[in-house]
């Protein structure tokens, strides 16, 4: 028999480089997109950015303070409303619950989190929006906070699930009732896990924009309370950049840059507190 | 030394601890907020389900199946039909797919079989990160950069080589179904290179040295051994990303050109479900309009629910058949 | 050198191999290691293993866990470099020109291996059995691959068994029967040296037998070197023994003289069972 050992050698060296090209292209994306938000957004930034409202049309100054609070708004209600109810979830699913009825929980979590998140917006207009009768803030808390339960549980779960037995254990043994041994014990021993998967999970709803266009909506104003529409950055940086005026895409840009900023940064962040770790949800 | 004899009454019962003594102890209170909490997640999740139908269901008993055949949306007239929508979703979806995988598989199986582990960590990490962009970042980068690029290059070139098919044919302004299709692909590149690269890992070991051992060299192992072992939960990754690009709002709808209508030609502007939802569901005048567009959603619903359950149970499978081994 | 002079005074005991006797001249080193070290990162695994198999006979390599046996057979087909971090010095040299010099996947065809649990391809029996026909540019067509199929599976006895489902999945089989088809894969082609890494650890006694026969029929083509935990198997099957201990060959000689009358107290301690 020939061994044809040339040519297998050709073809393994050609295949690491193709394979390597395609590695390199999609790595180059990433460092394409930052590339560009850099460069063009950068260079619209200023600090009346941060600190004026929307201009009208054709003005030239105008800021995006109240999207930049309105996220801020709207974040903080989707973590209080998303973040317990994952944790007490995944708390359930890993220490409570049986095999049976666990399996069933996370096949419904992840069909919730499968949904795309036009529909989830869909849902809360109909369920909230309408029977308030205006938009909200409030509305565009409870649809982001919607989002953020499913990855919240899985990683809630996943992370106590590698707290080893044997802390439970020691603590039961020393007459903790259950519920104390989890709180003293074996909560904290996953923290830092479940603390990294918090974040990445506000990184991911801090981005979305279908989700708020019916439930929080927009608005070129200040938006106190929680009860009125509000901007939001993701939001404004959809209508600035579909709209025809040179000034409004220029705000898009340095929107775009302030919101990827961001979400990388907590990415980062919690992706390397974790790296020595090991489950990391994926959006 | 006397013998201890310890009482009676010191001793716990041999019964689990009895109702009251773990009410008192906060164990059943722990229990029912826990339990609360999941149970939470059931009732939201069948809500979405409950009002996606009770809302749809005006347009849903209009028009019954024909819906999803119809071509006109005339909300004057209060004609709709989700055609033009479907076609858009499903044609640019795979468009994406048809770049993506190649691409994605490709550093899937750098990162998986090739690259030294350094390299392969750092680069998964890059991935990852990029499979964190926002949607409208996205769509930013497509209607600036993407769409004036295809306009003034990439078309022309396109079309001198191959303008000759139906799929080519036309005007191109820009937005299109082509533009969304790449948009799309780019976005879902990095879930199936994340998702097929720990498919890949988990093959087991002995698999790749059996065949190392008959002499096949490195690439040999991978295409005819370790692809092969790792097919379904690749197979479950396209499913993931497929139900992902159907499901993208923003992007799609910032390059698509919004424009409901089927045409043989890559090169026309077209619709999406998810878009035609964003930007009509605040101007629906009445309420059949509403209705169709809620069905709208509910159609996309029920086809990413059946994809991403389908997904599951592929990947499942491929990591459990590695584990056996 | 010591173990030599060993070797050469074989014609003293009366259950040596046939060909051995009538050739009154003892078989070529087929395959022979010079001053092999061995290491995985900066732990030495294998120290200075002087040894060498001789053509058609077959060589078990023994000792307790971790000694370095299966360590030193994976570096015979330079299966260690699929680990990173290792590295060796030495030779190792097959027909007396040194592997480590030459294109790995051509060794890899002249040396061949079978693992010790069993690992056929998710493809058919007779697709897990000509794989290596076919990675390798095999120039014959359809019929000439099914020839080579056949006599690989009737050598590793299994042909009968699987005569009438070659194209059904390789996983439909026993355990035992997926070894054996190991066998024949490794067997399609035609290595001059075949290694074993505790083959039957994980196969009941009869599944076993099957395979020590079949490699009593091998040995007149393929030089054989059998690395076991299994001492009773050591001294049914093989020829020469190898002992190792501690990352070391502290003993080679015949199997009897191993098993009877070893020179080293460790050997001894070893065989007689006080220490395992």
């Amino acid at each position: 028999m020939k061994p044809s050992s040339a040519i297998k050698n050709l073809v393994n060296y050609t295949m690491f480089a193709v394979t390597g090209l395609c590695t390199v292209i999609a790595v180059g994306i990433l460092f394409f997109i930052l590339g560009y938000l850099v460069y063009n957004g950068g260079k619209s930034l200023s600090l009346s950015f941060f600190t004026n409202l929307p201009a009208p049309v054709g003005e030239i100054g105008g800021g995006m303070a109240n999207a930049i609070v309105g996220s801020g708004k709207v974040l903080l209600l989707a973590t209080l409303i998303g973040i317990p109810i994952g944790f007490l979830g995944g708390v359930y699913l890993s220490e409570y619950s049986t095999e049976r009825i666990a399996f069933t929980i996370r096949y419904v979590t992840d069909l919730l989190n499968g949904v795309p998140s036009i529909v989830i917006g869909i849902v809360v207009y109909t369920v909230v929006v309408h029977p308030m009768g205006h938009f909200s803030t409030f509305a565009g808390g409870i649809a982001l906070g919607i989002m953020m339960i499913p990855i919240s549980v899985r990683s809630t779960e996943e992370f106590l699930h590698a707290v080893p037995q044997s802390l439970r254990e020691a603590a039961l043994a020393l007459g903790a009732p259950k519920w104390k041994a989890i709180v003293t014990v074996v909560i904290p021993a996953a923290m830092r896990g479940i603390i990294s998967g918090t974040m990445l999970d506000l990184a991911r709803v801090a981005g979305e924009t279908a989700p708020l266009l019916f439930t929080a909506l927009g608005n070129q104003f200040w938006s106190p309370g929680w009860n009125r529409p509000s901007a939001t950055l993701p939001v404004m940086i959809y209508s600035y950049a579909i709209s025809a005026y040179e000034d409004w895409h220029r705000q898009a840009w340095a929107a775009g840059f302030i919101l990827l900023t961001l979400v990388l940064l907590i990415n980062i962040v919690a992706r390397l507190a974790l790296s020595r770790g090991t489950y990391v949800p994926r959006g | 030394m006397t013998s201890v004899t310890v009482p009676q009454s010191a001793l716990p019962p041999r019964r689990a601890q009895s109702f009251i003594s773990r009410l008192k102890a906060g164990e059943e209170l722990a229990y029912a907020i826990t339990l609360t909490a999941a149970m939470t997640i059931l009732l939201i999740t069948a809500l979405v389900l409950y009002e996606l139908v009770a809302q749809s269901g005006l347009s849903r008993h209009k028009f019954g199946w024909s819906f999803l055949f119809t071509s006109t949306w005339d909300p004057v007239a209060g004609n709709f039909g989700a055609l033009p929508f479907i076609y858009g979703t499903v044609v640019t979806s795979i468009l994406s797919l048809l770049i993506a995988i190649p691409l994605g598989l490709g550093a899937a199986i750098f990162l998986a079989e090739m690259a030294p582990p350094r390299i392969s960590n750092a680069m998964t990490f890059l991935i990852e990160l990029l499979a964190a962009v926002p949607s409208v970042i996205y769509g930013l980068l497509g209607i600036f950069i993407l769409v004036p690029a295809l306009q003034k290059n990439i078309v022309p070139a396109l079309k001198s080589v191959l303008g000759s098919l139906p799929i080519f044919q036309g005007a191109f302004y820009g937005v299109s179904v082509f533009s969304a299709g790449i948009v799309l692909s780019v976005m879902i590149v990095p879930f199936i290179i994340s998702v097929s690269r720990e498919v890949l890992l988990s093959v087991a070991r002995d698999q790749r040295e059996a065949s190392l051992a008959l002499g096949a060299s490195q690439w040999q192992t991978i295409w005819r051994v370790v692809l092969p072992n790792a097919s379904t939960g690749i197979m479950g990754s396209v499913f993931l990303a497929l139900a992902r690009a159907l499901g993208e709002t923003m992007a799609v709808t910032m390059v698509i050109g919004n424009t409901p209508q089927i045409k043989a030609s890559l090169l026309a502007p077209g619709y999406s479900i998810a878009a035609i939802i964003a930007n009509e569901f605040t101007e629906a005048t009445n309420d059949l309009y509403l209705s169709a567009l809620i069905e709208l959603g509910l159609v996309l619903f029920g086809v990413t629910f059946v994809l991403n359950g389908l997904a599951r149970i592929l990947i499942m499978t491929t990591q459990q058949n590695g584990a056996h081994k | 050198m010591s173990q030599e002079g060993r070797v050469h005074s074989s014609r003293v005991t009366p259950s040596e191999s046939v060909e051995e006797k009538k050739a009154d001249v003892p078989a070529p080193k087929k395959l022979s290691t010079e001053n092999l070290d061995f290491y995985y990162g900066t732990f030495q695994a294998l120290q200075n293993i002087n040894l060498y198999f001789r053509e058609n006979h077959i060589t078990a390599l023994i000792g307790p866990s971790g000694c370095g046996k299966s360590t030193f057979l994976r570096t015979l087909n330079r299966m260690h470099e699929t680990v990173k971090g290792t590295r060796l010095t030495g030779q190792i040299l097959l027909d007396g020109r040194d592997i480590l010099k030459e294109d790995v996947n051509a060794v890899r065809l002249k040396v061949g291996m079978v693992f010790q649990r069993s690992n056929p391809f998710p493809k058919s029996i007779f697709e897990n059995v000509a794989y290596g026909l076919r990675v390798n540019g095999f120039q014959g067509g359809k019929a000439a691959i099914h020839a080579v199929v056949e006599k690989s599976l009737v050598k590793a006895a299994l042909w009968e068994e699987v005569k009438d489902k070659l194209h059904e999945s390789a996983f439909g089989l026993s355990g035992g029967q997926q070894q054996r088809l190991c066998i024949a894969r490794a067997l399609a082609v035609e290595p001059e040296v075949l290694l074993l890494d505790e083959p039957c650890s994980a196969l009941d006694p009869i599944a076993t037998a099957k395979i020590e026969d079949l490699l009593f029929g091998l040995k007149s083509e393929t030089t054989i070197v059998i690395v076991t935990h299994n001492m009773q198997q050591a001294a049914r099957v093989s020829d020469f023994t190898g002992f190792f201990l501690l990352g070391k060959m502290i003993e080679f000689n015949t199997t009897n003289v191993i098993f009877q009358n070893p020179v080293k107290k460790e050997t001894e301690d070893y065989v007689t069972g006080r220490f395992g």
